[in-house]
């Protein structure tokens, strides 16, 4: 804890809100503990186990370090690779690692940290769920599988450890960003040696980040410490960061306001209005990586496989009024699949839901009279959504959007688990599904929709978007790959593959005494890059 | 007496095989798996996550595993939270549970007896009305109310206790949490009270008791006091084990480590292991409580007794 102004200087009911708000962040000199509110607990400080949780790269980012760090604005820096070239057909990417980097226990820190860790990822008995990650490595699928050994994997270190060299299995333009995340961090080779799975203990762990972790109250609170071994540690000033487990977001919400955390990571979109007016300079919003959106089932015998009345049921939905109206602006309008901000990518040129309600409206009109649908045969869906207030408020207001259509929806939700299970089973005409960005390229949204892929709910098959994307994946070009991925995406939404939505935006409490938060559209933030104002 | 505890703790085994088996077999039934969720996964890692823990084994084999381990001592490990096991879990949050439900009890019974004693011996008066509305609305208030609003008001505007936090158990940090769990106790302890002490007033042996010309508070405390307290202790059994066993709400809402969260987290996670465990150590100490229960009521009623 910071800085707990409030509990220090109002003393009474009386001065209320008001004196709350202008006390808060009065002082913060005390020592330099970042107090940081996170959404839900670490699954383990060993990468492969790890959950997928946003609030688990933020713990994991600040002890391990990659190839590459983020700097605050989420732009790459270098991390343990000082330096690294490509081959010219985009395969083969060499690392030069830093000299001085080791480990929190003094051993340093070599290639052969990084294969061990990758190997240890992608060995079939780990069963990490995000293996995956590192598919674009030659043979880690295989690997993954069991039908080759971890030793075949595409990953060598060579010069006694300084040199890392990894082949692909194509050219992946996006590798550089895949090598932030946790997945394709190191591990300390003799630590998994000599203990085996208990190196992760707290007793034996070593990481090669600013912090290495120092105490873990399961469900309360993990506390980190500066690692002394970390290249750059002459540069961290928190002295200490607590990440608190705090689900409850409008307890978090509390403990801001008495100055026992001094960031919370997400606050309750139904607070911003609140937060806007009465802690202004604390309250973040910004654009970030993900997408919120309905699927249409594209399976026969659902009238969603009929791309008329896909259309008519996007063109139906007043996006404007749900970011703003409903969702009192802690989402953007959508109109396309692929959120602003991507790294080089630009989006659609001209999206097919824009333009003027009653022309969208009356055009939906005719498309579902052309697909048979009427005062005698309305049109009904099952609509699916996971049980959350925010999602049962879209959900029936998008539904109220679509009856003047004479549309008749049945809405139905589910706890989260159900409800993913149920539609990649396919029982829905509509669901409700989300996507927050692995790493910043559209490929990572694109892929959703291609055909045969576990997440493309819909089922949504087009062979020639198919086509782009391979072609995309191929192609090493920055400029004429941004192109191939604009025009599947182009293709995908001419054809009302899905419904956007809304985007994401991040939205963190921050104490406007800290020092180099930025917003970024990955919404990372190292906490080596924090610190209190003196 | 020895004889009467090993006999229950005898028959506790039979009930404790089938709240598992059922349990086992309810959350196996359950739609969705542990690795269902936003993501779907690649068929090979859905089937590498399968075979480490042993799901894509046949059910009633999972179900020997399970129960030759249990015998073992051994709950497992959590499916979620891969740096634990299921029994490090509960042994790390149930001292924090059970110190918070010890004391709410500890406060319900402070204040919810005499309130209940001083309601039902002021019957149909104004202390009595007052007391037994206090008693209603905290019956009728949530928790999930009270609770963020005692943070709002002691933590927040006023600064006097911290919001939120754990800190080892330190005072400031107890407070609002074992008021906020006691509040509603207190309530049902005094109501209780109230009832069974009226009641109690109206039977013979306090009549008598009375008509010997014994004090009025000699009446009480040495008469009715005891038998008054029977229905309290019933309902006690099964309310510590409740309350010992952790609150979702108010661990989520003032960020405790206790146990409550993992019976709504592993559900919701279908993290199996951690619900098994839960539901055991639940299970265990229902029993335990009821029994204790059971022996108390020897102490308080000399017409119970367990000797023959």
């Amino acid at each position: 804890m910071s800085a707990s102004p409030l509990q220090r200087n109002a003393s009474g009911l009386a001065l209320g809100l008001a004196m709350a708000t202008s006390t808060l962040f009065a002082s913060a000199t005390q020592a330099q503990t970042l107090d940081i509110g996170v959404m839900g607990e670490l699954a383990s400080f060993d990468t492969s186990q790890v959950a997928g949780g946003v609030w688990e790269s933020q713990v994991l980012m600040d002890v391990y370090e990659g190839l590459f760090k983020l700097a605050p604005d989420g732009e790459l820096l270098p991390g343990m690779a000082t330096d690294y070239q490509v081959s010219e057909d985009g395969r083969t990417y060499t690392f030069q690692l830093r000299d001085d980097a080791r480990w929190s226990d003094g051993e340093p820190v070599t290639a052969e940290d990084f294969v061990t860790g990758w190997r240890h990822l992608l060995k079939p008995r780990n069963a990490s769920k995000y293996a995956y990650m590192l598919y674009p490595v030659v043979n880690a699928e295989a690997v993954n599988r069991g039908d080759m050994p971890p030793e075949k994997l595409g990953v060598e270190a060579l010069d006694e450890g300084r040199t890392l060299r990894v082949e692909l299995e194509h050219s992946t333009p996006y590798f550089p960003q895949l090598l932030t995340h946790y997945t394709a961090y190191p591990l300390p080779t003799h630590l998994l040696e000599e203990h085996g799975s208990d190196w992760v203990d707290l007793e034996h762990i070593a990481t090669n980040g600013a912090f290495t972790p120092v105490e873990w109250v399961s469900q309360s609170r993990i506390s980190v410490e500066p690692n002394s071994q970390y290249y750059d540690a002459e540069q961290v000033s928190l002295e200490r960061v607590n990440y608190h487990t705090s689900e409850d977001r409008n307890a978090a919400l509390s403990r801001f306001r008495a100055g026992e955390l001094d960031i919370v990571r997400e606050y309750a979109s139904e607070r911003y209005q609140w937060l806007k007016e009465n802690l202004p300079e604390a309250t973040r919003m910004a654009p970030y990586l993900g997408s919120y959106y309905y699927v249409f089932n594209h399976r026969d015998g659902h009238p969603t496989s009929d791309a008329r009345v896909r259309e008519a049921l996007s063109l139906a939905i007043r996006r404007k009024v749900l970011a703003e109206q409903l969702m009192q602006g802690t989402f953007e309008p959508a109109h396309a699949f692929v959120p602003p901000g991507v790294n080089h990518y630009e989006g659609l040129d001209e999206a097919p839901t824009a333009g003027k309600l009653e022309a969208r409206m009356a055009r939906a009109r005719k498309l579902l009279q052309e697909a048979g649908y009427g005062p005698d045969n309305p049109l009904q869906l099952r609509l699916r959504y996971n049980s959350s207030e925010e999602h049962k408020r879209i959900a029936v207001a998008i539904a109220a959007m679509w009856r003047p259509l004479g549309v008749e929806v049945d809405l139905i939700n589910a706890e989260a688990t159900v409800h993913y299970q149920t539609i990649a089973e396919g029982d829905f005409d509509v669901a409700r599904a989300g996507w927050v960005a692995d790493y910043n390229d559209a490929e990572n949204f694109l892929t959703l929709l291609k055909s045969g892929v576990g997440n493309n709910y819909g089922a949504y098959a087009n062979p020639a978007f198919d086509a782009l994307l391979e072609k995309a994946a191929r192609t090493q070009d920055a400029d004429a790959r941004q192109a191939l991925l604009e025009e599947a995406e182009t293709l995908a939404m001419q054809d009302h593959a899905v419904a956007p939505l809304l985007y994401y935006v991040s939205r963190n409490l921050v104490n406007p005494a800290l020092k180099g938060w930025q917003n970024n559209i990955e919404d990372d933030h190292p906490s080596r890059w924090i610190s209190f104002e003196e | 007496m020895l004889n009467y505890i090993a006999k229950r703790l005898a028959m506790a085994i039979p009930t404790l095989w089938i709240v598992i088996t059922l349990s086992f077999f309810l959350m196996r039934i359950a739609p969705g798996g542990p690795f269902d969720g936003e993501r779907q996964l690649p068929p090979e890692i859905e089937a590498n996550l399968m075979a480490a823990y042993h799901l894509d084994e046949p059910l009633w084999m999972q179900y020997l595993r399970y129960m030759g381990n249990l015998l073992q001592g051994d709950f497992g490990p959590s499916f979620k939270y891969k740096d634990f096991s299921v029994t490090e879990l509960i042994m790390q949050g149930f001292p924090v549970s059970l110190e918070l439900g010890a004391l709410a009890i500890g406060l319900a019974l402070l204040l919810g007896l005499p309130m209940g004693v001083m309601a039902a011996l002021k019957r149909n008066t104004a202390l009595d009305y007052s007391l037994m509305g206090v008693a209603l609305g905290g019956i009728a208030i949530p928790n999930f109310v009270i609770a963020p609003l005692m943070a709002l008001f002691f933590g927040v505007i006023l600064g006097w206790l911290p919001v939120g936090g754990w800190n080892g158990g330190a005072l400031p940090n107890l407070v609002l949490p074992v008021v906020a769990l006691a509040i509603q106790q207190i309530a049902y302890v005094a109501r209780m009270m109230r009832a069974s002490m009226i009641e109690v007033l109206g039977s013979h042996y306090i009549r008598t008791a009375r008509a010997k010309g014994l004090q009025e508070y000699e009446v009480i405390l040495r008469h009715a006091l005891r038998p008054a307290m029977l229905p309290v202790l019933s309902y006690l059994g099964p309310a510590i084990a409740g309350i010992i066993t952790g609150s979702v709400v108010i661990e989520q809402i003032f960020g405790l480590p206790g146990i409550g969260r993992y019976f709504v987290q592993g559900a919701l996670n279908r993290d199996y292991t951690l619900v098994m465990g839960t539901v055991v150590f639940y299970g265990v100490l229902i029993v335990l409580m009821n029994l204790i229960v059971d022996l108390l009521y020897s102490l308080f009623d000399p017409q119970i007794r367990y000797d023959d």
